[in-house]
């Protein structure tokens, strides 16, 4: 082993690079993720059964089935019929729409949270349906379900390294890649595990700015 | 009556095989005030809701401030979403339990609908809502959350949040009911001034008192129609026998107030 310096020296810009790859792919997947939760939560409340049972459908299937299969279908499945992603893209997609369905039960929970005065109050102001769920309804849920979206995000960022399986380069492959050649996986792991912490940690710090600065409402 | 501000006719609501209302009518002149009293699940509020619309009656003909509408569903005047929005936006309500929106403050409570709705300046909606929160004694808390308010204040907020859209009609229902004793005071003291200034009122109550000092008019709901209705002095001298049954039990019998909500008869033995 080394001086740990050299080390760094040697590894660092590629771990830096890699975490910025689980770093973006964190964030666009949470974008993908909070659009589908939505969806799918106001879905279930649809006056058209045909939409509420589509979504039901979703969150059935995708917390029934494993991840890294749902990783697999979009990468490997949807080029049969003639859709080819990039690693990055089908990532992101799926694992987007594998988190979307757990945002949506938890969208939900938010959403019996509020007391059907605090619509009914609206609509008898004139605001539209949309309007009164855009901003009365949605501003509050957000509060409510802050904490339990920030433990979505978190597992979402862990869940990034099963792109390595799909050739995206991120922390995990690229361990692998020098681990194939120094045989010392105990180190580069761990560097790994490291380089987790810190972006986990970073998540929750921001969560809690959020929920001190929302927290001194109702 | 000349030409009154709401004409209702023929207005029936289910729910299920339960009927609440059973064909009830009623003109209201602009600057009356009504007051709606009656055992709960006379249909009373379910009356109320109905005219903004919250509740759509099954059947039933509404004409207010030049809206005309046909509730029966296969009608060619069923309320489009739109013209329900322009009803609402001028008839407002205040609620049993004030529904303040705990993420905004007092000011912004009252700004949002007139800035979103009407369109007015910022600038313009908040000098109004300063204006709207002085009167009521409030200014001093516009920038507080709901939280921070006592029962009696939020609801005077909720009244002021309904004036900010200068409505021509407010409909007040049980508003109230879930205050402290000593909270109801003051906001019935608002509610009477907006009467002396000429606001057009329907308003749900247990409060006979109130409604004897300051309706124009009192409706008397008894399984979803109105058994009696005149002026005030009927709760004086009232002449149906259910009438009579009615204030002989709010009025003697203090105890029941909260108890006739649930179960009717008294338990209290």
């Amino acid at each position: 082993m080394g001086n740990i310096f050299d080390e760094i020296k040697i590894y660092g810009p590629g771990f830096l690079e890699a975490s910025w790859t689980v770093f973006g792919i964190t964030i666009l997947t949470i974008a993908v993720s909070w659009a589908c939760g939505l969806l799918a939560a106001l879905a279930q409340r649809s006056d058209w059964k045909a939409v509420r049972v589509a979504a039901g459908f979703y969150i059935w299937f995708i917390r029934g089935t494993p991840t890294l299969i749902q990783v697999f279908l979009i990468y490997f499945g949807l080029p049969q019929i003639g859709i080819r992603l990039s690693p990055f893209t089908a990532g992101v997609i799926a694992l987007g729409i594998n988190s979307g369905a757990y945002v949506a039960e938890i969208v939900r929970g938010g959403l019996t949270a509020i007391q059907r005065g605090q619509t009914e109050s609206a609509l008898a102001l004139g605001f539209s349906p949309a309007q009164t769920m855009r901003t009365i309804i949605l501003p509050q849920v957000f509060r409510i379900i802050l904490p339990s979206i920030t433990n979505e995000a978190i597992s979402t960022l862990k869940n990034t390294s099963l792109l390595s399986t799909i050739t995206v380069v991120e922390l995990t492959l690229y361990a692998q890649t020098l681990i194939a050649s120094t045989f010392r996986p105990f180190e580069f792991y761990i560097a790994v595990a490291v380089i987790y912490l810190v972006l986990t940690t970073i998540l929750t710090f921001v969560a809690s700015w959020l929920e001190r600065r929302y927290a001194n409402l109702g | 009556m000349s030409d009154p501000l709401l004409k209702l006719r023929e207005i029936r609501k289910s729910f299920g095989d339960n009927e609440v209302l059973k064909g009830v009518s009623l003109d209201v002149a602009a600057g009356e005030v009504v007051s709606i009293i009656g055992a709960s699940g006379s249909g009373k509020s379910t009356f109320l809701r109905s005219i903004n619309a919250l509740e759509l009656p099954q059947s039933g003909f509404m004409d207010f401030e030049g809206l005309s509408f046909d509730f029966r569903s296969e009608s060619r005047m069923f309320p489009t979403p739109s013209q329900l929005q322009s009803l609402r936006a001028r008839v407002g309500m205040v609620f049993q339990s004030y529904n303040l929106w705990p993420h905004m403050t007092v000011l912004e409570n009252v700004t949002h609908a007139p800035t979103k709705l009407l369109k007015l300046p910022r600038a313009q909606a908040i000098q109004e809502a300063e204006a709207l929160l002085s009167r009521i004694g409030l200014y001093e808390k516009r920038h507080s959350y709901p939280a921070r308010l006592s029962g009696g204040q939020q609801q005077r907020v909720a009244i002021a949040r309904a004036l900010a859209m200068k409505p021509r009609l407010m409909l007040f229902d049980e508003v109230t009911s879930a205050l402290d004793p000593e909270l109801v005071h003051e906001v019935l003291v608002l509610m009477a001034s907006l009467a002396s200034e000429g606001m057009t009122m329907l308003l749900v109550t247990h409060e006979i008192a109130f409604a004897r000092d300051v309706s124009s008019r009192v409706l008397f709901f008894d399984k979803g129609v109105i058994a009696e209705q005149g002026s005030p002095d009927i709760l004086q001298h009232p002449e149906s026998e259910r009438l009579q049954q009615f204030l002989h039990r709010i009025l003697h019998d203090k105890v029941g107030h909260a108890i006739s909500n649930d179960s009717g008869q008294g338990t209290q033995a």
